[in-house]
């Protein structure tokens, strides 16, 4: 007798419902790992999204939890809104390096100042994505962008911004660590960090951010594989990936 | 409950924390930074939800967020501030979600100055965000009338799933008068069929957002704000009558400049000359049919603001040019005295009105004779 061994299938966290994302792009490696995370923890239920603008806009169609959707880079002070009337519940946002890291760094960095009890999925993939591959302030010097056409010139555009070392000096983050999405082994890592995000926030012990190196095949201009070693290339070593603020308290939890 | 002097801004703090405000997002600015700083002590102690955020957009986008799980919440600011939030209503507009938000007008453009105006009249009325959608605008000229319009606020913005404004000048809000508090209401939460409140193994998930990518979805939605829109003008124009049974000239003016031309219409009465005023309370939606209806009956209108004109035009639209509409104001954060709206009075009184020339064009004309 042959025996049928289910090795994959839709987690609980997520709906019936067929992404809009590239082939290719890691957007969905990070929801499915945020869904099963919400699952094995037994939160879907009192979990409310904070959608993002950019790419992961419509986020809101893939997750069976309650979402609303902000204005670009405005994910934080919402979260900050719904978190603040509803201590019980479970909030996160989702947001990309656009969003996050340029327009919404006012944003980011209180919350994390205020030690919100926040998890924020935070998607570094090096542009923006959702208005065709402009420059972000996580764009790699050198690499070629619609707004970069020759490269992106340190010299007048600047250097990129490394958001998890930035906000681990912040004294009210919790947990705040990089991880990335181009292998099997970094997938389960970054499934772990997640999870201890979400710790971090259930118990209540500050801000939490995971950051992930992502790819994005169609404004790289790569097949999916070229855009995976990428990442592992180029991406890993301009932004090192590691634990930049895990509080005294979060490294107890034992899971 | 017995009269109490209340500062304008601190009272209507404490009106909004009577009528069941559970969070209140804020950031320092002058005229209106006794709201923020009372509902500093006032909120915690009731513990309710009080942050002093970042920026005007992070408290704005707090207010989008808590709004989303149907508590009352509310933010307050002052000019510039405000321009700031205007990402942030349309958002909140175009999301259905209930929100107060109180703006303590300064002295404009720019940083402008610190003293009372009314020059986000158009701002506040005529949108200020982008899209298309209409905010209530409640414009109370008296520190009771701020107590009752931010108690009002809440319930319109509520029975509305829409923004409702409270705009005063800063004058109402940093003037001490006698005024009497509604009662403590508890808090309740009501069971909202759009929260997002998490399901909490109660229902289907739910989504909260401004976003129809579909053009025929988004018509749909400008159309269900319009309609709405339809039955607040129905049943929510509010405005007070003053002397207009048998007025000739009727003066329109809201907030402080209405409040002062009434002392100039008391003046005129007792010299004989039959004037009355009208001061809308919502200048959104603004009272267009009795000014029509007026329009009628009087000889000739007279518009007192504080600002270059900008509820004037609305004025116009409603006399429709049947009797000639004349234009008084002061701007930049100058507040007229009586005796100034009291000539304009006397002079419309004394002489034949043209309905040939525009009301602000005659009205720059006198002032470069002064």
């Amino acid at each position: 007798m042959a025996t049928e061994n289910l090795v994959y299938d839709r987690p609980e966290g997520f709906t019936d419902t067929p992404t809009h994302y590239c082939p290719g792009c890691t957007h969905g490696v990070a929801h499915r790992l945020v869904a099963e995370v919400l699952e094995d923890m037994g939160l879907i239920d009192k979990t409310i999204g904070v959608a993002p603008v950019g790419c992961a806009v419509f986020a809101y169609n893939y997750f069976d939890t309650d979402f609303v959707e902000a204005p670009h880079g405005r994910a934080p002070a919402m979260a900050t809104g719904i978190k603040r009337v509803l201590p019980d519940r479970v909030v996160f946002t989702y947001q990309g390096d656009g969003d996050l890291a340029s327009i919404g760094m006012g944003e980011i960095v209180h919350a994390a100042a205020r030690g919100e009890n926040l998890t924020v999925i935070f998607i570094n993939n090096a542009n923006y994505g959702m208005t065709g591959g402009q420059m972000a302030p996580t764009t790699l010097p050198g690499m070629k962008t619609t707004s970069s056409p020759n490269g992106r010139d340190v010299e007048t555009q600047g250097y990129p911004i490394k958001v998890s070392e930035m906000l681990s000096t912040l004294e009210g983050v919790g947990y705040c660590v990089r991880r990335s999405l181009h292998d099997p082994k970094n997938i389960r890592l970054a499934k772990k960090a997640i999870r201890m995000a979400f710790e971090t926030q259930v118990r209540g012990l500050g801000f939490s951010m995971v950051e992930l190196l992502s790819t994005c095949p169609t404004n790289w201009g790569m097949t999916p594989v070229n855009s995976l070693k990428f990442v592992e290339e180029h991406m890993v070593p301009a932004f090192p990936l590691g634990d930049y603020k895990i509080s005294e308290a979060i490294k107890q939890i034992k899971i | 409950m017995p009269k109490e002097l209340w500062k304008g801004n601190e009272a209507i703090a404490e009106a909004a924390v009577r009528a069941g405000l559970e969070a209140y997002f804020g950031y320092p600015i002058t005229p209106q930074t006794e709201i923020l700083e009372y509902l500093s002590r006032r909120m915690p102690e009731l513990g309710r939800t009080f942050v002093q955020a970042e920026s005007e957009l992070g408290a704005i986008n707090m207010v989008y967020g808590a709004a989303c799980t149907g508590v009352r919440v509310m933010s307050s600011s002052s000019s510039p501030g405000v321009s700031l939030m205007m990402e942030g209503i349309s958002y909140i507009a175009g999301t259905e979600v209930p929100a107060v938000l109180v703006n303590v007008m300064r002295g404009g453009p720019g940083l402008g100055n610190i003293a009372p105006a009314q020059g986000d009249y158009n701002q506040a009325v005529h949108g200020g965000g982008h899209g298309d959608y209409q905010p209530i605008v409640l414009a109370p000229a008296s520190v009771q009338e701020a107590i009752d319009l931010t108690v009002l606020s809440f319930d319109l913005a509520e029975k509305y799933r829409a923004i409702c404004m409270v705009i005063l000048d800063g004058c109402v809000g940093q003037m001490m008068e006698p005024a009497q508090m509604p009662e403590m209401k508890p808090i309740q939460r009501a069971n909202w069929d759009w929260a997002t409140d998490g399901k909490m193994g109660k229902r289907e998930r739910r989504i909260l957002t401004s976003i129809y990518l579909d053009p025929i979805e988004e018509e749909k939605l400008n159309l269900r704000l319009l309609n709405r829109w339809r039955t607040i003008q129905a049943n929510e124009i509010r405005y007070k009558e003053y002397f207009l049974d048998d007025a000739e000239i009727v003066i329109v003016g809201f907030g402080t400049a209405g409040r002062v031309a009434l002392s100039a219409v008391r003046t005129a009465r007792e010299q004989g000359i039959k004037v009355g005023l009208l001061r809308p309370i919502t200048v959104s939606p603004f009272p267009s049919e009795v000014i029509d209806q007026l329009a009628g009956r009087a000889e000739a209108f007279l518009v007192t603001e504080m600002n270059s004109g900008q509820m004037l035009e609305d004025v116009r639209l409603a006399v429709k040019g049947r009797v000639p509409v004349e234009f008084y104001g002061r701007l930049g954060g100058v507040v007229p005295f009586p005796d100034e709206i009291l000539s304009e009075i006397q002079r419309m009184a004394k002489i034949k009105l043209s309905a040939n020339v525009h009301p602000r064009d005659a009205w720059l004309e006198r002032m470069a004779k002064v």
